[in-house]
Order: structure tokens, then sequence, then C-alpha cells
């Protein structure tokens, strides 16, 4: 779950770490006001949960509270990469001198987090690693320690940090760790962090993904929960139990099991079509989880064929054809539907199925190529 | 024989709740020694036959077990982890789907001083054919035999297993490693095992996209390698920044894509199969050289 920058200050500024004073705005109205309140020079925020708003337009200075109410007419609204903008926070500028970077992110091979620190701040950390990844610092706490005062210090001197600030940093990584191990985060960055020119630290931004799979003992973090309009559906479907993800392609897909699902969408995309979903039903879905995840797939007025590829474990062949017998009972679905039923009852789920108007195969490749055939011949029509 | 698991095996299950009644009793089909159970408060009760204890220490006193498999829902998950690590059993298949990953990464600190094995979580478990089943995995899609066969894939591993056994290609053991961002027996561990197995002959290695555990498996082979392997990647057509499912496959910035782990895997000499149903084929000849 990604939490606004506003939400992750908030927890950043209750761990000791030095955040702007800032205000939340859902209009112009409010975004003036915020700016008189905070006498001086702002900058308004576009809150959306992605990167690059700055390059979008979503960031921008305004030297008075009218300005202000200018660039929060133009920011709220906005569309960046797809996330429409509903809110701005207002924030006093920083007399910057000096920009770094200090992130904590998961790291899978060496299954710990990895605390970063670089210099280099204000850009896009992936960049860095790629062009010059001496100029990151890192270091691996041990969980049940966190990360130690020497720890810290030595990241400090590895960045390249001047001897004056090392002490100032290297508590600012402590808080952070503390706040990225108390809040089950996955990530959490702070993009720069500005060293004003008195000396003084200040988080330009805040970056924080909380683990979903935590929210239950995260119940403050959970309440900060935001959907997004085009994360509706998703959300639908994690309710139901199983996964969705929207694609670009015209074939939907449904199936059990994260691997084999990932495999049914290269298969067509090895067929020469491209899926118009990712879809995973997950383990032991039961006729109506099936309904619900075809009604969701024939949702997407992109589909023109659907192709079901579903090896039983778990799952039951003969409750994956009910659930397909009662979305057909209901009414002929818009588009053709295509099915490779293999494993656990599967032969009484192909018998049931049997004069249903879908086309079966045996074969992942065979139902692949033939569900691609048809979305094209649908496209002709 | 096999690695990690097989005739001298003694499990026992933790979380003996609708899921694990219903595994225990497929498990015991299949030949499994199960000899125990734990639910505090149950000890000194059966269900279903199986001696019930309080906890992990007393059922590995009174059992001799050397093996758990671990049903217990999310949030008490790493707690049954690391009660059988303390209990020092070889090996640990946590089944549990959907545990927080800093309690793994807990766990995984735990793991770098122990001898035990953890397996999973959130995988379907390990089998080796004709011998000991410690999973959940439909025990008829697998035969003995000559390939050993890991997989991050649960669903995937069942397709492909079944593939290997249609076209007569039986396996030494399998292990469904699972598709979190933190496991216990990362790839390149699970294909070490398999690869210093005198009864495995060829290895089948079923990865997906994210993380760069495929790329230090192919890393490890082109070192040690003793065996012909094959690959396969799932996820080539996924675009980058998307989650699929697994925590575990998301692809960001340049790496954990499929190009990377088919490219390092093809330099180690490993054959990367472009479906599923090109692996039998590809083992053989392989195994031909």
């Amino acid at each position: 779950m990604k939490l606004h920058e506003y939400q992750a200050k908030q927890l950043l500024a209750r761990a000791g770490i030095p955040v702007p004073h800032g205000r939340l705005a859902v209009s112009a109205d409010e975004a003036e006001a915020a700016a008189r309140d905070l006498a001086g020079p702002v900058v308004v925020k576009a809150q959306v949960h992605t990167g690059g708003r700055g390059k979008a337009g979503g960031i921008r200075l305004a030297d008075s509270p009218e300005a202000a109410r200018v660039h929060a007419e133009a920011i709220l609204g906005m569309d960046i990469k797809g996330l429409r903008v509903k809110k701005v926070y207002i924030e006093r500028t920083a007399r910057v001198a000096r920009e770094l970077y200090l992130g904590i992110t998961l790291d899978r091979d060496r299954r710990r987090a990895a605390v970063m620190l670089s210099t280099v701040g204000g850009m896009d950390i992936e960049d860095v690693a790629d062009q010059s990844p001496e100029k990151i610092a890192r270091g691996w706490p041990d969980p049940r320690l966190g990360l130690l005062s020497y720890a810290a210090r030595s990241l400090c001197f590895d960045a390249g940090v001047p001897n004056e600030q090392v002490a100032a940093i290297a508590d600012t990584a402590q808080r952070l760790y503390w706040v990225y191990a108390d809040r089950d985060a996955m990530l959490l960055e702070i993009n720069p962090l500005f060293i004003q020119d008195d000396g003084s630290l200040l988080a330009g931004d805040a970056k924080l993904e909380v683990d979903d799979n935590a929210l239950y003992r995260q119940a403050e973090v959970a309440k900060m929960k935001e959907i997004a309009p085009d994360e509706e559906i998703e959300e639908r479907a994690k309710a139901l139990g199983f996964s969705y993800v929207q694609l670009e392609g015209d074939v939907g897909i449904i199936g059990n099991g994260a691997g084999l699902v990932m495999s049914t969408l290269d298969a067509v995309g090895n067929a020469g079509g491209r899926a118009a979903n990712f879809l995973d039903v997950g383990g032991g879905a039961r006729e109506a989880v099936v309904r619900s995840a075809l009604e969701i797939v024939l949702a997407n007025p992109r589909v023109r064929s659907v192709f079901i590829n579903i090896f039983g474990g778990i799952t039951r062949g003969d409750e994956v054809a009910k659930g397909i017998l009662s979305v057909l009972a209901a009414e002929p679905t818009r588009v053709p539907l295509v099915i490779r039923l293999s494993g656990t009852e599967a032969e009484a789920g192909r018998r049931l199925l049997e004069g249903a108007p879908l086309v079966s195969r045996a074969t992942m490749d065979e139902a692949a190529t033939e569900a691609v055939r048809l979305a094209r011949a649908v496209a002709a029509t | 024989m096999s690695v990690l698991l097989g005739h001298r095996t003694r499990v026992i299950v933790q979380g003996l709740g609708r899921e694990g009644r219903f595994h225990a009793a497929r498990m015991r089909e299949y030949g499994t020694k199960v000899v125990g159970a734990t639910k505090p408060g149950a000890g000194g009760t059966t269900t279903d036959g199986i001696p019930m204890f309080d906890t992990v220490a007393r059922a590995v006193d009174a059992t001799e077990a050397n093996a758990t498999i671990i049903f217990v829902p999310a949030i008490g998950a790493a707690d049954a982890i690391l009660e059988a690590l303390d209990s020092e059993l070889g090996l640990i298949v946590a089944i549990t789907e959907n545990i927080a990953v800093h309690d793994m990464l807990r766990i995984a600190a735990v793991l770098e001083t122990s001898a035990s094995v953890l397996i999973g979580p959130n995988c379907p478990g390990a089998i080796t054919p004709g011998e000991c089943k410690i999973g959940i995995m439909p025990a008829e899609n697998f035969s003995p035999g000559g390939v050993g066969f890991v997989s991050r894939s649960g669903t995937l591993t069942y397709e492909i297993a079944d593939l290997l056994t249609r076209d007569g290609l039986g396996q030494s053991t399998c292990i469904g490693i699972g598709g979190d961002p933190v496991i216990g027996l990362p790839t390149p561990d699970a294909v070490r095992y398999l690869n210093e197995d005198p009864d495995t002959e060829a290895i089948v290695i079923v990865g997906e996209i994210g993380g760069s555990a495929e790329e230090r498996a192919a890393e490890y082979l082109r070192a040690y390698g003793k065996k012909p392997a094959v690959a396969f990647i799932a996820g080539r057509s996924a675009p980058p920044g998307k989650r699929m499912g697994h925590a575990g496959a998301i692809v960001s910035g340049n790496s954990g894509t499929a190009a990377s782990k088919v490219a390092a895997f093809e330099s180690a000499g490993v054959t990367v199969a472009v479906a599923p149903s090109d692996i039998p084929r590809l083992v053989r000849e392989a195994l031909r050289g």
C-alpha cells in the first residue's frame, strides 16, 4: 500500500525527522488559505501515488498566496501517469544548500533491508545506481539489532558526507530505519533530503510503501488507505480473493496460480496476441469466484476473446465449469471463450461443459493459439 | 534416493485446521510418515489418529520428528516457523501465504546461523516421488525418476511435473520454493542441493520475473554445474512495474527482467524453454548431451 507524501511526512515528523511546515488542500481556496497561513514562499505539490510529479508539472513554486491559488487550480484535476490529482500539499520552501538521497528498501537477494545514502539527491536513484553505483553507500542492518550508530556513521563516511553533517545525518538514518521497521515498510525514501544554508536538515519529499500483509497490525497506516479510480477494479478483485491487473491487449485471461497465469500471458504472446489482463483466481476457487472473475474480465471493453486456463490442484475443474456455466446461463457472452482444463476433476468439468458455447483445447499452447485467432476474428467483424 | 526428504523423514503438522487435516490425510495416503501435530491445549489427544502435542518441542521429544509442515494462518505463521527452528527440525515447509515481509526478514536472520532448511512460505511444498510428500501438490502428477525440479510457482510446478511424467521423465525431488519476496530456500540454494544429489541426472528450474535469484543460480551452475539443466521463466510478457499476483513477481528498473534471466542462463550453458510444453523435449536433448 502506497501512502501520499503528506501522510508519510506525518509519520516521519513523529519519529523526530525534520519536515517542512505544510498544509493539505483539496481546492484552490484552501490552497490560498494554506499559503497565507504558512506566511512566505511555498511549493504546491500534487499528492498522487506515483513518481515523476515534478516532470509532469505537478510541483510548482509560489511566492504569494494568490500564486499558490493559481498553481493549485492548475494541478488539481491534472492527470499524472493516469492518476487524477485530488489533493495538493502546500509547504514552506526550504533554503537548500545541498541535496542528499536517503532511502531504505527490501534487498531480496540478501534478505535484508538495504539502507542507502548518497550525496546525489533529487534524482532517480535507479539512474544513479545504474550510472555511478559508487556514489551510493549501502548498509544491511540485522533486523534484530536495527541500524546501529556505528553503521549509520559508516554510511555517512562512505557516502562522503562532510564531517560537520555526519552526526545529524546518521541520526536521521537511524530514525528512518526505525520508522521502516516499526511501520512494516517495503520502501521508505527521503529524496531529496535537504541540507539547508544554516546546516539543518529537512525532508524535501517522502515516499512510503507499506506491506499489505502487515496492515492487520498497522491500524493507523491502514486508515490512510486511498483507492484511486483506476485501482477500483483491482481492489474489487482483491476483495473477492483474486488478483487482477489491467493490461493493454485484447485477450482476456483467467487462470489459477500467479506463475501459471504469467505463463498464460506469455503463451498468448508466443501465439502473436496480447493479453488484456492478468487474473489469478488463486487456489481452490469455487463456482462464485469463477463467475465474478469472468464478469470482471468481460467488463473490459477491449476484450475480444477470453482464455480460461486451469490446472487443478486445490482448484477443481468441475467448480470452474459450474462458474462458467452460470455466466453463460444468464446470457451468451459477447466474445468467444476458450478453455483448457487439466488436473483435479478436469474430466468432470469437461463433461459439464459439453454442448456449451465455448471452445475447449487440451493444452495451454493450443488454447492460446485459438484465443488469439478468435480475438482477431472478432476484431475483423 | 533424493534430497531433503525421503523414507526417513518423520513429519509433524503445525496447524491441523481444515486445510491441515485435509493435506495431512493426503500425505499419509502417499506414504509420508506423519507422526504428530501441534495445537496449544490439545496435547494428549488425537485428531484423525494423529497424536497431538501442545508444543513443537514436546512433539519432537515424543516422536523423533525431523520435519514439519506449517498451515498456521499468516498472523501466527512466523511464530510457528521460529518455534520449529528453535526445535532444530531439519526441514520446515511453510505453506501459509501472506506472511508479513518483516517477519520473514527476522526469520531469514535466524536461518543464517541455523542448520535447518526452510521451504516457503507461500509454496506447494516438496516431494520425493514414491517416497515422501510434504506439501499440497496433487501427487498423481509426479513420478519417481532422475529429474530434479525447483520452482517458484505453485500451479506451474504441477503443470510441468505432469508434462514430465507424461513424457516418461520421472523426478528425483521437486521443490516448490514459493513466490514471496523473502523465502527460506532461494533458487540458487535449491539448485545446489539438486546439483550435489547423486540421484539427480538433470535439473529443471522454473523461475519468475523479479529479483535476481535466477541470475545467481545461473552463476552457480556456470562455476559448479555437474549435470544438464533446463530453465523456464514465467512473465516474459509482463509490463514493468506491475505486480503480478505474487508479491515476488514484479520488475523494477533493469533488474529482474525475463531477458536478464534468460541471458544469464544461456551464458551458463542452461537451455531456456520458451513454453512449459518444450521442457520434456529439452530435458531429453540435454541428457543426450
